[in-house]
């Protein structure tokens, strides 16, 4: 077992893992922005879990200390990540499970792949896990084991529906929250084989049959973890379909794919944590199931799999640790921050071209894959800082983009007119005389355009403010000017 | 009392008669009105971009201008610009802890004009007269970094003849963002129409704020629009004339 979570051959694999459409986020939140539909389902979703979620952290009295409290666990946890690391592979280890620890999407698909093809699997059940989903685990071991034929059903019913439609999730929370139950019913109709009415018991119901079978069938299953504790080795996951328990428990085999950030240090954190989770994701004082798993089947014991194989995946995470932007290693993925997003209320989350989208995708897509992949994200925003103030473990997401921001000006990615454009908005604010300067010139360039009147669109760097608006006149005289003169 | 009034750059040159509400208010009030004339901008359009330097360079220059004019407050007719230089000044000088200790003395003088009326001079009706039904939108730096949400309410509802109207989702950002606006135009644009359906729904025939910027932005979008909507500066509203010179 490799008991370090730090890349060593210093190889750059950034580009792999998350999917690799990032770049076109203003072209992708065009189509978005038209798509009546998705707007419609963004918005209900974001009003219901804006409200349930504010009304659910009001009625808990002492949610500010929580979130403070979660934040310094956090902190220290990340200061000693790789101590955390190594108790919680030797408790899990100590009951006879496997650790392993992947560097990147690559070292995961190998290592399940591999245990696929010893445990001659066929079929494979996962509950929801984001980590697999930014690694492409499903994708990658269905074309890189073609030959094992495996057959990976994902049981989450928004996962399943998204994964039978072809499609990626959309929201870290709510999967499909970009469809329409009657595209849902469609895509269920499409394996049922017949028609089903587009109403939520009459998916469901369906969805549990069909599953039910998958469920007893399968070979090898994989969730993801919500948390996992370095005192006890537990691996925890909290869903709200039971699906996740169905996966860890049937099958001879259980793997948990889980990023090294999820770590927390002692059970008793993980009241402070799952209180905030479920009330920030749903607005639910606590989800329906949560789930703990510390290992295989023990001695004498009637229930869990044979084998328990505990992966931790690194993938560009512990490059993050002691730099300015490690506080994006304590999201705990509740989605609030998504679902504040005034942009994310416009666009959805495909628009972001990645498996994180809203404020985090923006923060933690460029941080894992590299400023160049993923350009556009940090100015998907306008700032306004709803995700900050929303976040239940208090990241300073406006911070974060902020300076995500300034790493590309200082790594030399900001365009050359931008450049050049800065360059000279500096000095002519440093010097009143070419401020006023500035200002006669940009009153005699206006004359001419302002006499076309109304709807005037103007090409240049004024292009995406006038293709939408009016742009102001400069006032004849500046206030500058009007003080002088007295009033 | 003497302030020194901070004007930022976009109201100077395009909405100067908010400025000029802020001194008749002021001045009425008894404050002593110092306008340091080498001020221009305090950065934020570069900061917001990543060009961390060059908004440097530009605080600087406006920590001298206002260093150099003698006065108990720097008075400001912005919620975001005062952000700029309470909040956002110190986190540009960190690591520099010269000038980061300048930022932080002159950020804890700089208030956003609401914030000076009720919470310094401790004033909430000014007596003015507004006939009209009018909807406030709060910046989200004025909401979020300053918490300065009720002052501008309170002095409003003290206004005779105005009608402060509830509106859907009031606490959205209205999308303009800096250059945000024309980074990603079309998302800048779907915010604004989002506030501008809720302003239709309330009915309301006026729309005030205490940042020019996001006016300029829903002023610009409503224009285009083909709406007719006034829209003002608070300042503008406790102001008799409005803002207007001559
Ligand atoms: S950044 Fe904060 S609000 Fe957003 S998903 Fe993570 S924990 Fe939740």
């Amino acid at each position: 077992m490799r008991r370090t979570a730090q890349r060593r051959d210093g190889r750059d694999r950034r580009g792999v893992g998350i999917e690799s459409k990032v770049e076109g986020f203003n072209e992708r939140s065009r189509r978005a922005i038209e798509d009546e539909a998705l707007h419609a389902a963004v918005e209900v979703h974001s009003k219901n879990t804006v409200n349930n979620r504010n009304r659910a952290l009001r009625a808990l009295p002492d949610a500010p200390e929580l979130r403070e409290r979660a934040y310094h666990i956090k902190q220290e946890t990340m200061a000693n990540l790789d101590r955390y690391l190594s108790q919680m592979a030797e408790a899990v280890e100590a009951r006879g499970g496997n650790v392993f620890f992947a560097r990147d999407g690559e070292e995961v698909v190998r290592y399940v792949g591999d245990l696929a093809r010893r445990r001659e699997a066929r079929v494979i059940t996962k509950s929801k896990s984001m980590a697999t989903e930014e690694i492409e685990l499903n994708r990658r071991l269905q074309e890189e084991y073609a030959d094992l034929g495996l057959k990976i059903v994902e049981t989450d019913l928004g996962e399943w529906i998204a994964q039978l439609a072809g499609d990626t999730p959309s929201h870290i929370v709510a999967p499909i929250l970009h469809m329409s139950r009657h595209r849902a019913a469609e895509v269920l109709s499409g394996v049922a084989g017949e028609k089903l009415p587009p109403n939520v018991e009459d998916l469901v119901a369906f969805a549990r049959r069909r599953l039910r079978e998958k469920f007893l069938s399968a070979d090898i299953g994989i969730t993801g973890a919500n948390f996992g504790v370095a005192e006890t080795g537990t691996i925890v996951t909290a869903t709200n379909e039971g699906n996740s328990r169905l996966v860890t428990s049937v099958p001879p085999v259980h793997v948990a794919v889980m990023g090294i950030e999820k770590t927390i240090p002692r059970l008793k954190d993980l009241s402070v944590f799952l209180r905030l989770l479920s009330r920030s994701a749903t607005g639910q004082k606590i989800t329906v199931y949560t789930n703990m798993v510390s290992g295989p089947r023990g001695e004498g014991e009637a229930d869990g799999p044979e084998e328990f194989h505990l992966i931790l995946l690194d993938n560009g995470r512990s490059k993050l640790l002691g730099t300015e932007f490690e506080e994006a290693l304590y999201c705990i993925r509740c989605g609030a921050c998504l679902s504040v997003c005034p942009v994310y209320r416009q666009t959805g989350g495909h628009a972001y071209g990645s498996t994180y989208s809203g404020p985090i995708g923006a923060v933690i897509t460029p941080l894992l894959k590299g400023d160049e992949e993923a350009k556009d994200l940090p100015f998907a925003s306008s700032l306004c800082g709803a995700c900050a103030e929303a976040c239940p473990v208090g990241i300073p997401l406006q911070d974060l983009l902020l300076k995500l921001r300034r790493r590309q000006v200082d790594e030399g990615l900001a365009s050359k007119a931008q450049q050049i454009a800065f360059k000279g908005f500096e000095g002519a604010m440093r010097s009143p005389a070419a401020y006023n300067a500035g200002a006669k010139a940009g009153r005699l360039f206006q004359g001419p355009l302002s006499q076309r009147g109304l709807d005037r669109k103007i090409p240049g760097p004024l292009k995406g403010w006038t293709d939408f608006r009016e742009l102001p006149p400069i006032a004849e005289r500046s206030f500058r000017e009007l003080w002088k003169e007295g009033f | 009392m003497r302030v020194s009034l901070f004007v930022p750059c976009y109201v100077d040159l395009i909405s100067p008669g908010v400025a000029v509400s802020v001194v008749r208010v002021l001045r009425r009030l008894g404050v002593e009105v110092a306008y340091p004339q080498g001020q221009t901008c305090c950065g934020q359009p570069a900061f917001n971009s990543g060009f961390f330097d060059e908004a440097r360079g530009v605080a600087r220059h406006f920590l001298d201008v206002f260093e150099r004019e003698p006065s108990d407050y720097v008075v400001c007719p912005s919620g975001s610009c005062t952000t700029m230089v309470s909040h956002y000044y110190p986190f540009i000088f960190e690591g520099l802890p010269e000038e980061r200790e300048r930022a932080e003395a002159l950020g804890g003088r700089v208030r956003e004009f609401s914030d000076f009326l009720m919470n310094v001079l401790e004033i909430e009706d000014l007596g003015a007269h507004y006939e009209g039904r009018a909807v406030f939108h709060c910046g989200c730096h004025q909401r979020r970094e300053l918490g300065v949400m009720e002052e501008p309410r309170r002095l409003l509802e003290n206004v005779a003849g105005l009608e402060l109207l509830d509106w859907e989702n009031e606490e959205l950002c209205c999308g303009f963002g800096g250059t945000f606006s024309v980074k990603m135009p079309d998302v800048s644009a779907a915010m604004a129409d989002e506030k501008i359906r809720a302003l239709d729904k309330s009915g309301a025939d006026t729309l005030i704020s205490c940042d020019s910027s996001c006016l300029m932005h829903l002023e610009g979008r409503l224009r285009r629009t083909g709406r007719t909507t006034r829209v003002y500066h608070l300042a503008q509203i406790l102001d008799p004339d409005l803002g207007k010179v001559g």
